[in-house]
């Protein structure tokens, strides 16, 4: 009992934590560019604010375009409770698989490419034209990134495979090195972030995610929004836990729960400070040099593949 | 098992595997200066693996090798190219490569060939560095694909020198290194091949107007 209690409360805290990473994360960057930055809660504010607001849909709206907000939201929440934030082995583990999360990300990806064609605007359909393109070269860079892990592991429940870094303390992994780093090149392209998508702003020719969303209003736009930063703490929370799980509770004892709090919330400022670094010093790549950008990752997934074959078995 | 080894027989065993993402980093550069500088990098991963084996193994001559390694394919060769590329000003050139895409998949077939040709050489070994020879034919055989997939003369230099890397590298996983008369040697050799590869670069330029190698066959009296 105690158990799923954790578990639900863990996905709540990924669902609260979410906007303050994003805010966190805008903070670094208005460091780092001599700006003022906004509060640390503006965006609670904001999504307060899309919530109280009325929704204003175009008269040729379809039923689709109504339930994908909805849809995605659940959808992200769902693969957010099958992510361990921070303890492993809760009842929640058994459906803690990376392919299901994968599976939970291509639906929402799926229901807002429809919804972008769906008011039939020039934008939303260039909007869902490119995110699928980018879809259909990051997904199989994070596929072979997580056969990867699953050889090391020999499984792909995530609970699993960080139980298995764990236990294996220290070790100079080179398949987990590049696994890391062709991750993190696909988190960067499937969260939008700069160099592949600007999420600053949405008056730009060159925009993917916000081309889709344009159309959205009220308390729709609100979930969107929420939805795209809880899969960003996904990312964050992914990468930080597999490749660096030190701290995070196997036990349910309140001190270790505390000290996971602790860890994984330092190693998310972390991240959040070199992902707002990277943002600061790159700058957004050409359309057509995306591909390249994840040509790259997939084949740092595969040499990661090919070296824990070559030089890590036997 | 890995986790079992000691941290430096772990760090040899990632070098290694960074040198060869740095020949897929060679395959994958366009520009000619991003070409020598992991030209550059690789030669430096090369030495800091001799380093450690030299190490572990105890030999301790590898670690002239792997000075040599490092002053020549890291420092040396690279600043020379980079000299040579910018008195012809083609620093900012970018050369196309032709099928980019292809030419990693066929890097990536060829990187399972040679697991699977090693394989029987590494039922025979028993130090760490076993694992390490089939890597080292792999930066051999990418060497080769750089050679034939290029044409520009730089970056077939540079393929070459790649090559000579993961000959080198094969010495050092799979016999320690070779004798220090013959390791002395191929170094000298590969330096005096930097040097005339300069100047060869300049006839080139000079008789055709451009490093493009596939110009050449223009002088051959056949028909166009």
């Amino acid at each position: 009992m105690i158990d799923w209690l954790l578990a639900l409360s863990q996905a709540m805290l990924f669902a609260l934590l979410a906007p303050l990473f994003t805010a966190w994360v805008r903070r670094i960057k208005c460091w780092l560019q001599n700006r003022r930055s906004p509060a640390l809660l503006q965006p609670y504010r904001d999504l307060r604010r899309l919530f109280s607001k009325h929704v204003v849909m175009a008269h040729n709206a379809s039923i689709i375009f109504r339930l994908t907000p909805y849809i995605i939201a659940a959808a992200t929440l769902l693969a957010a409770v099958a992510v361990p934030l921070i303890a492993v082995n809760l009842p929640t583990a058994a459906i803690a698989d990376v392919i299901v999360m994968a599976g939970f990300f291509a639906l929402a990806r799926f229901f807002l490419a429809l919804a972008g064609m769906d008011i039939g605007t020039a934008f939303g359909g260039m909007g869902s034209s490119r995110e699928m393109t980018i879809a259909a070269l990051a997904e199989p860079a994070m596929l072979m990134a997580i056969f990867t892990l699953a050889m090391v592991a020999s499984s792909t429940n995530l609970s699993t495979v960080i139980s298995h870094v764990l236990a294996d303390g220290l070790v100079l992994r080179p398949s987990l090195l590049f696994a890391f780093l062709s991750l993190v090149l696909v988190g960067i392209a499937e969260t939008g972030r700069i160099p592949v998508d600007n999420p600053a702003t949405h008056l730009e020719l060159t925009m993917i995610h916000e081309a889709m969303i344009l159309e959205y209003s009220g308390r729709h736009l609100a979930l969107i929004e929420w939805a795209s930063q809880i899969k960003l703490m996904l990312y964050g929370v992914l990468i930080a836990n597999i490749f660096f799980p030190w701290g995070i509770a196997e036990t349910a004892d309140a001190l270790s729960l505390a000290i996971a709090f602790i860890a994984i919330v330092f190693k998310l400022m972390l991240l959040g400070i070199f992902l707002a670094l990277g943002e600061t010093v790159l700058a957004k790549m050409r359309l057509f040099r995306v591909p390249a950008f994840l040509v790259l990752a997939l084949t740092l997934s595969v040499i990661g593949l090919l070296s824990h074959i070559i030089l890590e078995i036997n | 098992m890995l986790a079992g080894l000691p941290i430096y027989q772990q760090a040899i065993l990632l070098l290694a595997a960074l040198v060869l993402f740095s020949s897929f980093t060679l395959l994958a550069q366009t520009r000619v200066t991003a070409i020598i500088h992991a030209f550059a990098w690789q030669g430096a991963l090369v030495a800091m693996t001799t380093a450690l084996v030299a190490f572990d193994s105890g030999k301790h001559h590898l670690y002239i090798s792997a000075a040599l390694t490092l002053s020549l394919k890291a420092l040396f060769i690279p600043w020379l190219l980079h000299r040579l590329v910018k008195k012809m000003r083609i620093d900012r050139v970018a050369h196309t490569v032709e099928h980019p895409a292809l030419v990693l998949m066929i890097a990536t077939a060829l990187v399972i060939f040679c697991y699977y040709v090693a394989q029987p050489i590494q039922q025979l070994e028993h130090s760490i560095t076993r694992n390490t020879i089939a890597i080292s034919m792999s930066v051999v055989l990418l060497g080769m694909l750089m050679l034939v997939s290029r044409n520009k003369a730089v970056s077939q230099v540079v393929g070459f020198m790649s090559l000579e890397n993961g000959l080198f590298f094969a010495a050092v996983a799979a016999t320690h290194g070779m004798p220090m008369v013959v390791e002395l040697g191929v170094a000298f050799d590969v330096l005096v091949a930097a040097v005339i590869f300069g100047v060869f670069f300049f006839h080139i330029k000079d008789s055709i107007d451009s490093l493009n190698v596939s110009e050449l066959n223009r002088l051959s009296e056949t028909d166009e």
